[in-house]
Formats: structure tokens, sequence, C-alpha cells
């Protein structure tokens, strides 16, 4: 028997009403993370994939966001159905977040003890002293030396890559279930990147927490999920583990963006493949494949018709792709030429 | 310095953009109560130069001076200290006019591609702004015409001519700043990390569009970015930059395939590389930057040929 | 012109806005073909008439009452508007032209020029207007254009407040650079890059300033130093119907009301024209 996933998404299509329209900015999203699992969600700006895990626990705002329909089913409840009193207990508790800028997500006027003892006395009513200690204990996790020094500082006095390290504290300072990360290492040097990096993975080993890791950057993905996740346009346009996803393709999208992606080529050689056109405009009602203007091997059907996000054939179980083309047989056909 | 840099003719084999000891550093001043603001040195003595037709990259984490070293090149900035020689001709500290006919052989493509374009100017008006400038607009359909071209090189649709800018995506804007850019045929473009803002699925195609423009109008690039892979498509040689100096220069495969300084190789060995086996196995080299600070009367030397290291 | 007007007729309340001042602005422009009585002439047989709506169209018809000198309030209200609107409209320009630029080349300069223009502003901030206004007229001598060049005056600092600060955050904006970077003169900087950026604030800060100099205007007459007797003005009109509110309140009443609806129109006109000049705004329309 199987458990069941710790997060299940189904349906979710979540829309802003603006002054120049509709945006549909998720649509139709669905999938499932199950415990200990890393999943990276890899997407371009308005691709919906920092949008929908806002959105699930009530963190954008309505209006103009709408929730047009769905259900988020986590740890057996329907988030969507939550009260905001009961979405507030949850976020921090149970669900942990860290965000992309690491300057602007910490008050500036409050000490990083009280910062990380805030959600700790809100969730588990610690006393001062109480939460003191836990507060040093994760400072020592997240890797910050002279913790109990630290404690009593002030953002300014940290480095950025320190302050991210601070917010992964707050993050996980209540030993959530899930941790959701967006563009958490987007604002870093990628030499403070890589530390980060390596930090979240040595404590997914010493905490074993479920952990979405929403990014544009596929070379993160490559070295830190389990399981990716492309989005393109509010929709899932591939999935699978992400062996399998980078080193066998399915969908146009993903093999377009890895091949535009130089791989230590020197100047002089060819010119980067690039996939023509541009983002899609997502006042547009959504109809078929989102990425079939750009797509070279996009068919008619494509244009009229959305693909169902189903697995890939003769690939490994998990492996699921949105498309209506055959990428491997158009690839042949098209190197075949010359 | 100065005086060498001035005087000679350019010749066949001369740089085009030289800089000597360049710096530029703010605060230090006195305050109306009490010492002294904190110094800080954006750029500390960087010297370099750039061959006509070469394409010279720029890297460094942010604070390192690399965008201020750009600007300061175009004399957006005033040096604290130092030179900068275009053709040969020192044109540091010129003033607004006698910089002008400069201003028309050296341009500068910025990072964000939202806040560089005049968000109530039509992107046909600020394309064709360079020519209004410079009194080379000709009657209206000339200039009509000459934007359209423009366009047409940057591929951009000559009928969005009359749009706004919000009407684009980011990387049609980026193709409207490469368009004004090049609008006077410039013979050198800093190109301010031009790609960093984009879409993932966007940077080749701006990338392509730098290499095409380099090879039909013979165009000089200074390419600041923290890109390391793209640096290593895209140019010639590289200089490192770390709290305002120049750790390493070199040709590009000597900085990729043989970095001799610290950084440049904790640098390299952090850059995600989108393959899950090759990333698993990688162990990023750590550096921290504040404990190996570049003491003040460490120089460059050489290491190969046209590559030179900081050491002291 | 004609996307303007499209675009007017697609706003409700701009549309309101719009034809409420078209309907003044004309009304004070044909008022000598209105038929109406001389706003002038008093007839102590006919004071403190109350309004009446019955035979509207004969001569002696007072819809709106008379005053207690008996001259014909509605009279006195469209005449009176020529007046009012038009020092109100130039105090507003003329204060917006000033405020604006020289917040722009405070925010563009900074330095000496920004640290000198700022403290006389912060200067007159702390004098109060009303008494800055009783010194210039006291000094100058009451009279229309005097009135206008003191309203304009107590109305610049706001303008040139806001606008520098806007300018400070613009300036540092790349396509600015970039500007500088063509060699684009200062002068085409400030006029043809930072200007339209701060057209925004700027019509925000003069619908507000409208209301406050109509209502400045009102309260300047009514000390007597505003437009002079007899000629009507709405702040005259105020001040003189104020003695009689318990007994005769049409005196006052209507002169507010005149007041109040040229303040909300400007409003709702002034804010449809920040949207309309906004591009972003506009092509979503």
């Amino acid at each position: 028997m199987t458990k069941a996933p710790l997060l299940e998404i189904r349906n979710l299509t979540v829309a802003f009403d603006t002054p120049s329209g509709t945006v549909h900015a998720v649509n139709d999203v669905s999938y499932s993370i199950e415990e200990g699992e890393t999943l990276g969600i890899v997407g371009e700006s308005g691709s919906g994939k920092s949008v929908h895990a806002l959105s699930m626990v009530g963190l954008i705002a309505t209006p103009p966001g709408r929730i047009v329909r769905g259900e988020v089913i986590f740890n057996g409840r329907n988030l969507l159905a939550l009260s905001q009193r009961e979405l507030f207990d949850l976020r921090g508790r149970e669900i942990g977040f860290v965000f992309q800028d690491p300057m602007t997500s910490l008050n500036p006027v409050l000490t990083i003890e009280r910062q990380i003892a805030e959600p700790l006395r809100r969730h588990f009513g610690m006393s001062a002293s109480q939460a003191r200690i836990r507060v040093i204990e994760l400072l020592e996790l997240v890797g910050i030396p002279d913790a109990e020094q630290r404690a009593r500082q002030y953002p300014h006095e940290f480095s950025g890559g320190m302050r991210q390290r601070v917010m992964i504290a707050i993050g996980i300072s209540c030993n959530p279930k899930l941790l959701i990360a967006d563009e958490a290492t987007t604002a870093l040097d990628v030499t403070v990147q890589a530390q980060i990096l390596d930090l979240v993975r040595e404590l997914k080993r010493k905490i074993g927490t479920t952990v979405i890791w929403i990014t544009h950057d596929m070379g993160v993905v490559a070295g830190l999920a389990d399981t990716v996740q492309v989005m393109y346009g509010g929709r899932i346009m591939e999935s699978g583990p992400v062996r399998s996803v980078f080193y066998d393709p399915r969908g146009a999208y993903t093999w377009g963006l890895l091949k535009s992606l130089p791989h230590g080529e020197r100047r002089g050689t060819n010119r980067l493949y690039q996939i023509p056109g541009n983002p899609p405009d997502l006042t547009q009602e959504p109809v078929g494949d989102p990425f079939a203007p750009r797509n070279p091997f996009a068919t008619d059907r494509c244009r009229v018709e959305t693909p169902p996000l189903v697995n890939a054939p003769d690939s490994v179980p998990g492996h699921k792709v949105a498309a209506w083309y055959d990428l491997r047989a158009e690839i042949q056909r098209m190197e075949g030429r010359p | 310095m100065s005086d060498t840099l001035s005087t000679t003719a350019p010749q066949a084999g001369s740089p085009l953009v030289s800089v000597r000891g360049l710096s530029k550093h703010y605060g230090g001043e006195r305050r109306l109560l009490g010492g002294s603001a904190p110094l800080l040195k954006a750029v500390n003595d960087v010297s370099f130069e750039i061959a006509p037709g070469e394409t010279l990259g720029l890297v460094g984490e942010s604070g390192s001076g690399k965008s201020t070293t750009g600007r300061i090149l175009l004399q957006l900035e005033t040096p604290t200290a130092g030179n900068i020689a275009f053709r040969g001709q020192d044109i540091t500290g010129l003033s607004k006019h006698a910089l002008k006919p400069y201003r028309r052989d050296m341009q500068i493509i910025f990072q964000d591609p939202y806040a560089s374009l005049s968000p109530r100017m039509q992107v046909g008006e600020f394309v064709g702004e360079p020519f209004d400038v410079h009194g080379l607009s000709g009657s209206r359909s000339e200039r009509q015409d000459r934007v359209a071209s423009l366009f047409r090189k940057v591929g951009l649709d000559p009928s969005f001519m009359k749009r706004y800018p919000h009407e684009f995506s980011g990387g049609q804007r980026q193709r409207v700043n490469i368009a004004r850019a090049i609008a006077l045929n410039p013979a050198f473009i800093v190109a301010d990390e031009p790609i960093t803002a984009l879409d993932v699925s966007i940077q080749a195609q701006i990338v392509n569009l730098f290499q095409d423009l380099q090879d039909e109008l013979g165009l000089t690039y200074l390419f600041i970015a923290h890109d390391l892979s793209m640096i290593r498509y895209l140019c010639h040689r590289v200089a490192v930059m770390l709290r305002g100096r120049i750790v390493e220069i070199g040709p590009c495969e000597a900085i990729f395939d043989n970095p001799q300084h610290a950084y440049t190789r904790a640098l390299l060995s952090a850059i995600p590389v989108p393959d899950p086996d090759i990333e698993r196995s990688r162990r990023p080299l750590s550096f921290d930057v504040n404990a190996n600070l570049p003491s003040e009367e460490a120089v460059l030397r050489p290491v190969g040929d046209r590559h030179f290291v900081l050491e002291g | 012109m004609k996307s303007f007007l499209l675009a007017l007729l697609k706003s409700r309340s701009g549309l309101f806005g719009f034809v409420l001042v078209l309907v003044f602005i004309l009304a004070a422009l044909l008022a000598p073909y209105l038929g109406l009585p001389v706003p002038t002439r008093s007839s102590l047989v006919a004071r403190m008439t109350a309004p009446t709506w019955t035979g509207l169209f004969s001569p002696g018809a007072h819809p709106l009452g008379t005053d207690e000198l008996g001259r014909d309030i509605l009279s006195r209200i469209i005449y009176g508007s020529r007046l009012t609107l038009t020092i109100a409209a130039t105090a507003v320009v003329l204060g917006g032209i000033v405020g604006t630029l020289l917040g722009i080349v405070a925010g563009y300069y900074r330095g000496m020029v920004d640290r000198v223009l700022m403290r006389i502003v912060d200067i007159q901030l702390a004098l109060p207007l009303m008494l800055l206004a009783l010194l210039v007229i006291a000094a100058l001598g009451p009279s229309t254009s005097n009135l206008i060049v003191v309203l304009a005056l107590t109305s610049w600092l706001r303008y040139a407040r806001i606008i520098r600060g806007q300018v400070l955050a613009l300036r540092e904006r790349e396509f600015i650079l970039s500007a500088h970077a063509i060699g684009a003169s200062t002068w085409r900087i400030m006029i043809k890059h930072l200007l339209p950026n701060v057209m925004t604030p700027a019509l925000v800060i003069a619908t507000l300033e409208l209301a406050r100099i109509i209502i400045m205007d009102a309260a300047l007459s009514f000390l007597g130093l505003g437009v002079q007797p007899p000629n009507p003005s709405w702040g005259r009109m105020l001040a003189d119907g104020r003695v009689y509110i318990s007994t005769a309140w049409w005196i006052v009443t209507f002169p507010g009301i005149a007041i109040l609806i040229t303040v909300l129109s400007v409003n709702l006109l002034g804010d449809w024209m920040r949207d309309y000049f906004d591009p972003k705004l506009r092509t979503s329309r």
C-alpha cells in the first residue's frame, strides 16, 4: 500500500484581474510530492512557478488574484478551504518559506534572534529563553559561526549570503513538513549560491525536510532536486526524475532550454541554439500548447488542443510530458537532414 | 603615463580602449560632525586594454566594481584617479561638450531592460534620439527609415516603433536598447550584464545578436557579467574583479583551463552546470573574500602569454 | 485629440468631470449672452429674495435668489466664475510650471542648487501662507494680477518638493544614464526624459492645488484682499453672505455649492487625465 503524498495539487488554476485584462497565471496545474522528496520547479518569469506556490497557502492578494478552481491537499487537508486564521497557523509551522530577496525579507530594526524566535513563540508558545536556545541551535545548523553573539545583531550586520542563511533558519525553525524556496539563491553571487546549495543538501540529510525549490536556473535544479518539473505559460510542460528529464527530455521547451545554454563551448564555435519568439502573453485565453508558437516541432493540434501531462513513452516511470508531437522522432528527422 | 598615451597617434595594433590606474573612491570626505565617512574603494587601480574587434569579459560578484568600471569608461562617472584613452586620445575628465564627439563611438547597454527605457517615450523615438542629439536626423522620413532599419537589424518589427516600453517583453526591450546603442555606428560598446535580467529562453537570442552585430559592424565589447559560461562563450579575454581590483586577466582559454588566482578557481567551481551527474559530483571550492582581500601593494604579474595574476 | 475624446467617452467619472468643467467654462465665456440680470445692479426692493422657481424666464426671476443688495445670485455666480476660474487656473498653471521646473532643477543638479531651493521651501513652509499672502498684497496692493502672483507663490513649493523627490529617484534610472551616454544636453534630459515622467505627480498636485487655490482666493476675498467689490467673485460672495446665513441661507450656500462642484469636477477630470497620460494604462483601455 502506498502512502498518501504529502502534498497533492489538483487542477489548480489562478487568474489575476488587471486593468489590461485577465492574466491567466496558472492553468490546470496538478502534481504531487512525496514526503522527503526534493522537487525542483524550473520556469521563467510568468511561467506560474512562484504564483502557484504562493496561491496555495493564501499568499497572493485577492483581488486582483483569484483562485479559479482546484484543490491543494496538504497532509490530508484542503488548503484552499482553510480560513485566514488557519492558514496563518499553517504558514511557518507546517510549511516554511524562503524568498528571493534576503535584503527585504528581514526587518531591519529587529535583531536576528527576535526574527527567528517569532515563529517559535507564536506557533509553539515558547518563552524567550526557550526560544533563544532553539535560535542558537538553528543558527549553528545553518552554518553561522559565533551564533550566540550573531543572534543579537541586526540584519545590516550580515552579508547577503549570511542573511539568506538566516532566512533558511526561519524557514525551518518550526520543523515544517514542507519547505518552499522561491528563487532563494537568485540574488546571491555564484560563490555564495554554491555555499547555500551545499547547506540545503546538508540540511536535507540531517532533518529530511520535503523541499520545493523554485528557480529559473537549470543548473541549480540539476544539483539539488530528485524530481524536476518544468513550467511554461502557467502549465507543467514536463516532469520526472531529474536525470531522465535532463538527459532525455521529451518536451520541446525543456529540450530547447537545455540546448540554448552554452556547454563550455568557446567563442567562434557555432551560434547558440536559440528558442525563437517571446514569452506568451498571459492575457490571452489559454488555448492549446502554450509553447506551440515558439516550438519548431509544433503540429496543428498543438495550437488548438491542450496536451495532457502523460507518461512519456519508453521512459522511466514518473517521467511525464505534455506534448502532441514526438520530440525524439522530430530531433532525429532534424539531425538526419544536413 | 597619460602623456605618453595621449601624444601617441593611433596605429595598427594599438588598443581601441586603454585604461591606466583607474580608481573610484566613494566617501572619505569629512563630515560636519565627527570624523569622516567610511572610504569605499569601488574601483582600485585598474588597468587594461581592449583591442579593436575584441570582446573583453569582466566578471566579479556584486560590489566588485565591474559596473562602476564600465560607467567610468564612458565618463558617466568621474574617476578618482587614473585615465582612459580612446583610440590613443585621453578622454578623462573632458567636458560634456568635448566628450560629445566620442559619444558617437562609445555606447552602453544596461542590465535592467525595464529601467533602461524611457517609460513615456515611444521606442521609435528612443532609438532615434541619438540622431537628434548629434544633428543627424535629416528629414522626418529619412529618420523614420533609419530607425526602421535599426529595428530590423536587431530583429524587431519596425511597426512597433510607435509603441511604449511596457508593451514589450524583456528580450524585446533589450533589443530596443541595442538598437539605440548601435544607432550612431559606435566602435565600442560596454554591455553591463545585458542578459542577466532576461529569461533563460531569451538569453541565447541576445547573445547571438551581440555576436552577429560584432561580426557585421566590427564592434569591440566590454562584456560585464557574472555568468561565466556566457563569458566563456562570448569573450576573447577575461578579467576577474574582486573588491575593486583585477585579480586575474588573460585569454579566455587560460582563465578557464588554467586559472591561477584562488578566487578565479572558486568562481569557476561554483557555476551551476545543467547536468545532474556533473553537478552532483562537483565540490565547489570555498573562498572567503574577507580573509583574502588583495593587499594594496599587490601587482599583476605575468604567468603566461598575456595572462596576469595579482600577487603580493 | 480624437483619441483623447474617445478615451474620455469610455470613462464615466472622467466624462462627468469633463462635462462639468466644460459647462463652467462655457457659462463663464457666454455669460453676457445668457440674458442674465447685470450682476452688479442692486435693487433694494428685491433684497434677499428667496430662490423661486416659478416664472423662470420672466425678466424679474431670481432662480437662486438675491443677496443683501438685491443682486441676482445666479448671475453673480456665473459672472463670478469668470474671475474666480481665471485667477485659480492661472495661478495653478503659473505655480505648477515654476514649481515643476525648480523641482526638476533641484533634483537634477543636487548639491548647492538643491540645498538653496529646498531651504527656501522650508522657510516658506514655516511661514503661515495666509500671513505671507497678506504681506505681499499689502505691499503690492490688491489687484487681480497681484492676487494671481500671490496664489502662485503659495503653490509652487508643493510641486517643487514632490517633483524634486521624484527626480532624485529618476536620475539614477538607467535611461537617464543612457541619455548621458549618447551625449544628450542637460536641457534635453530635463525636458524629454525627466519632465514626461513627473507629469503624473504634477497633475495630481495641480488638481489638489486648484481646489486649494479657489478656497484660498475665497479666503483672501473674504479679508478684502482679493477681488474688489462690486465685481463678483465666489470668495467675496461667501464672505459677504456669511452674515446672513441664518436669515438668507441661499446667499452663502449657492456660491459654496459652485466651489464644491468645480473642485469635484476638476478632481475627477484630473484623476482621469493622470491615467490617460500614463502610457501603461492608456493601451489597456
